[in-house]
């Protein structure tokens, strides 16, 4: 069908075990998304695929086109790298923006904001 | 350091991920890189960040080895929550944790590890009293999230960073 029937056998299962780990960690998390009750809770799901789902999904897609080009093939590196640093922000970011509507709208359900506490920190 | 090279690291950075990005170690590929990469940190010189100094290349190592464990080991532990528990979820609350750590660039890894981890999320830092406010998923143990994020984490970025 295409050129991955070129692979040696163990490189084509490490490669195929690689992305169902991957996709069902992945899976697992956005299952998290519809099962967990409040948002704060929430948050924590996507977590997974952005960990152990890209890094196994990133290593299996090495693996094949390293097998694949008899080269090593690393910018998957690259895409690991991004993933993580921008998706802990974004999530950051979040959180803080339910925490200030949490907090004024008067909810009891988060922990209020200290007299003593800036929104702006200060030095 | 000198006027050439004002951040060595990241135009050492830079030009890795030039090279990553192309795929290539050709010597056009190396001096276009650099070009760009010692470009990129006059640019950077110019919003004159405050500088951080990495004190213990060793411990970051160490840091980083441990983070990535502690992912994969939180990874099963929530995975095993949302999939088993029959009310996910149930346990989940905020932690406040007084921290020693001072320095910005120490602070803001902390903050990229604890949220990266499946299960904590950094939700606030206090700046004026050094508190910073979390989320927990599975607080069942108050004492050992304090434990993990202060004797693992706070005491190596300290080592690393101040």
């Amino acid at each position: 069908m295409n050129a991955a029937g070129n692979l040696p056998t163990w490189a084509a299962l490490l490669t195929a075990l690689l992305v169902l780990v991957g996709a069902a960690a992945t899976l697992i998390g956005s299952l998290g998304l519809l099962r967990l009750g409040t948002f704060y809770a929430r948050v924590h799901a996507p977590t997974l695929g952005t960990t152990l789902g890209m890094a196994s999904i990133l290593a299996g897609s090495a693996l094949f086109f390293s097998m694949l080009e008899a080269r090593p093939v690393v910018h998957e590196i690259l895409i690991a790298v991004f993933v993580g640093l921008t998706t802990p922000v974004t999530l950051m970011l979040l959180v803080r923006a339910a925490l200030y509507r949490d907090r004024i709208e008067g909810s009891k359900e988060v922990p209020a904001a200290d007299a003593a506490e800036h929104s702006i920190p200060q030095d | 350091m000198s006027g050439i090279l004002p951040y060595p690291l990241l135009s050492l950075a830079l030009l890795i991920l030039w090279l990553l990005l192309n795929q290539s170690v050709s010597a056009g590929h190396i001096i276009l890189g650099s070009v760009l990469a010692v470009l990129a940190s006059w640019a950077m010189a110019a919003l004159r960040p405050e500088k951080p100094r990495i004190r213990r290349p060793g411990a970051a190592l160490r840091l980083a080895g441990m983070v990535l464990i502690d992912i994969l080991r939180s990874n099963l532990a929530v995975g095993r929550i949302i999939v088993r528990s029959r009310q996910p979820g149930v346990n989940a609350g905020f932690l406040t944790i007084p921290l020693d750590l001072r320095d910005r660039h120490g602070l803001a890894v902390l903050s990229i590890i604890i949220t990266s981890t499946p299960g904590t999320i950094w939700v606030n830092y206090d700046a004026a009293k050094g508190t910073l406010l979390l989320h927990v998923l599975d607080l069942v143990d108050e004492t050992i999230w304090i434990q993990t994020i202060k004797h693992r984490y706070e005491r190596l970025l300290m080592e690393i960073f101040e």
